[in-house]
């Protein structure tokens, strides 16, 4: 074993060298700036790294997608974001894109279309599954053997986009004992941070929707709640503590689950 | 002929006052904004077989589910039986049909059996309504009247059965010669005893009360929360294509955008600024900024529940409820146009926004989408929500301060928080990966 430093290119530095990438790791503002959410931008690189994907960021030219603008119902500030990041996409002429946020793969893949952004975008728990089914990358688990593992859909991967698949073949992939709580795929419930919930109190109620997706899943006694989305990353681990469960349980993301598998 | 002329009669008189309720639900549509093209009819198509003919989304709730497509696969096969009756009365004509042969006879024998599966699936109905305690029947939205309506309109079709299946026993003990088949009021009619003369009267008796209450019943609906009989499967047709969670582009602001970011270009739009339409306002604060999809979905709500029983908002004790929102529309619809059909700057000082919905539902949704998921006839509530959020953003300032906040973040650093643009690749310092050498 060799240890690699890794340095992240942005799609300026390639260019500059007169170099192009074949996909842009669209990090999003969570995987950027949120400390939980950073660990799963750091642990998808590896992954990138480790299949020698050709991939590049926008780095400081990438700014928020506006999906949070939006849903708050504050369309031009929303339009104002997208079409910034469209003119730098553009710029740098970027086809296929790779994220880890369900809410900029919706945006991005439904959203940005409309304001002359078009391409082909793909949702990290898809690319990863890619990776598997085509060989790439190979997993020979010995971590997970044993452990119960559930999965919680996205709304914005599942509901939103359709894609319930994904995710759970890269889990399959697994020696791990993978259990469904009782709402799943399209009937799962919500973790209670979309449409700009992540970034306002709750209205009040008898309590916080997390807490009720975290005894769902609290339901299935996990050793580990996956999930693979940077907001109900948030959310589930505020329930996992909440609940007081966080000796017992982890919240991981599917990159993440895969990083520790490899052991990379 | 007597009858025949009654008939006739009958049928204007329940046509004239259909097309009236129809005229004004056309009339309500055209005083509001185009929603989307209804376009890619293959795919329209293939929803109503799928969710309409084959009933897949109200199934996911597989036990009742499935006793209401029973109740609806029935009504299809009683509407042949229907059809004729409506002829024969027209023309004066006895089973115009018959010459179908044996489709005649299966249409029959389906109609007959479903008329006895439908009316004790509709007492079923009845019973759990009135004495079992199903959650989603209840709610703050849901008042007296919305429950005394539900079971008028259960107890007429109770009434249209009864009388379909008397009908057919009268047949069967008053005729000789028996056209079609009728397996459930064979036996029962075996049974019975009574004159020829009797049985011929209950004959003439039912089909005459039958076809008074499917008029009744159809001219009851535009004002019933069963109008769903008529708006499901219409309803599915113009679904919405686009996936769940894309949310509606602005195309006014985004010929605002433009301007503001290539200020070059403003010439340009000024010369073609004339022709555009007047933007009202940004959003929806009254049903007429609304979609002639929202009137559509709500005329077609059956107050079912399904949405509300899956909203996190609501099932973690939030305001929100899906299926007041939808049914709010409605309501304010029915409050309001008659005055906007006549002038279309009226107002009577109340509005969608607050006097029905308050902000406090509209920021409990997480446009999670489970609602849209759940609604057996694909109404598409979050759009009402994300209209009013819109209007409360954009018009009235008035969002939630810390979604303000989140706002002027962005407009600063490019990120809903604090943080600077010149941060946002710290997450990918030192870092590094072992690898197999």
């Amino acid at each position: 074993m060799a240890v690699k430093n890794i340095k992240v290119r942005t799609m300026a530095e390639l260019t500059a060298e007169g170099k192009k990438a074949e996909y842009l790791f669209w990090v999003g503002s969570a995987g950027s700036y949120d400390d939980r959410a950073k660990k799963i931008s750091r642990a998808f690189v590896k992954i990138l790294e480790y299949c020698y994907i050709d991939y590049a960021v926008l780095g400081e030219e990438e700014t928020d997608t506006g999906d949070s603008a939006k849903r708050a119902g504050n369309e031009f500030l929303f339009q104002m974001q997208a079409m910034q990041n469209i003119e730098t996409m553009n710029m740098y002429e970027v086809k296929k894109i790779i994220t880890c946020d369900p809410h900029d793969y919706n945006t991005i893949k439904n959203e940005y279309p409309e304001l002359g952004g078009n391409y082909e975008i793909t949702h990290h728990t898809q690319f990863i599954n890619e990776l598997i089914k085509t060989g790439k990358l190979k997993v020979d688990d010995k971590i997970f053997t044993g452990k119960t593992i559930t999965f919680h859909d996205p709304c914005y991967l599942g509901r939103g986009n359709g894609e319930y698949d994904a995710p759970r073949n890269v889990l399959n992939s697994l020696n791990g004992n993978i259990v469904e709580m009782h709402r799943n795929k399209s009937r799962a419930l919500c973790c209670g941070a979309g449409g700009a919930q992540m970034f306002k109190e709750a209205e009040k109620g008898d309590m916080e929707v997390f807490e009720l997706r975290t005894m769902d899943a609290i339901e299935v006694k996990p050793d580990i709640i996956a999930t693979a989305c940077p907001f109900c990353m948030t959310m589930l681990t505020d329930g996992v503590k909440l609940k007081e469960k966080e000796d017992s349980i982890r919240v991981l993301d599917i990159a993440e689950i895969i990083v520790e598998s490899l052991g990379i | 002929m007597i009858k025949q002329i009654a008939f006739i009669i009958v049928t204007l008189l329940a046509a004239a006052v259909f097309a009236y309720s129809v005229s004004i639900i056309v009339k309500n549509v055209k005083l509001l904004k185009k929603a989307y093209p209804i376009n890619q009819h293959s795919k329209r198509f293939k929803l109503l077989l799928e969710i309409g003919l084959g009933q897949n989304k109200i199934m996911r709730l597989p036990i009742i589910g499935f006793l209401h497509a029973l109740v609806f696969w029935g009504f299809l096969m009683i509407l042949f039986g229907s059809a004729e009756m409506m002829i024969d009365g027209l023309l004066g004509t006895e089973r115009i049909l018959t010459f179908l042969g044996p489709v005649y006879d299966i249409f029959m024998a389906m109609g007959d059996i479903s008329a006895y599966v439908i009316g004790i699936l509709i007492i079923i109905f009845l019973f759990r309504r009135i004495f079992l305690h199903i959650k989603r029947f209840g709610g703050v939205e849901m008042t007296h009247k919305n429950h005394v309506d539900a079971n008028f309109a259960l107890s007429l079709i109770l009434l249209l059965m009864v009388s379909l299946a008397t009908m057919n026993i009268g047949y069967i003990k008053s005729t000789d010669a028996i056209e079609g088949i009728y397996p459930i009021s064979s036996i029962i009619a075996n049974m019975l005893s009574g004159s020829h003369e009797t049985m011929h009267i209950m004959y003439e008796a039912s089909w005459w009360t039958h076809i008074v209450l499917i008029f009744f019943f159809a001219n009851y609906l535009p004002y019933s929360k069963h109008f769903h009989v008529f708006m499901s499967l219409p309803n599915v047709y113009i679904s919405r294509l686009t996936p769940y969670t894309q949310m509606t582009n602005m195309d006014s602001v985004t010929t605002e955008v433009k301007l503001m970011m290539d200020p070059n270009q403003a010439f340009a739009a000024q010369a073609e600024g004339e022709e555009e339409e007047e933007i009202a306002r940004f959003g929806m604060k009254d049903v007429e900024d609304g979609t002639w999809k929202m009137y559509l979905d709500s005329l077609t709500c059956t107050q079912c529940g399904r949405c509300t029983s899956v909203c996190p908002a609501n099932q973690t004790g939030k305001l929100l409820s899906p299926r007041k929102v939808v049914k709010n529309f409605r309501e304010r619809m029915n409050e309001k146009t008659p005055g906007l059909r006549k002038d279309k700057s009226y107002d009577d000082n109340k509005s969608l926004l607050n006097d029905y919905i308050t902000p406090e539902e509209l920021w409990a949704c997480t446009t999670c989408n489970a609602c849209v998921q759940e609604c057996p006839v694909n109404i598409d509530h979050p759009p009402i929500i994300l209209e009013m959020r819109r209007y409360i953003f954009m018009e009235e300032s008035a969002a939630p301060s810390l979604l303000n906040s989140m706002s002027t973040n962005i407009e600063n650093n490019g990120a809903p928080w604090q943080y600077p643009p010149t941060d946002r690749l710290k997450w990918a310092d030192d870092l590094s990966i072992n690898i197999n050498e």
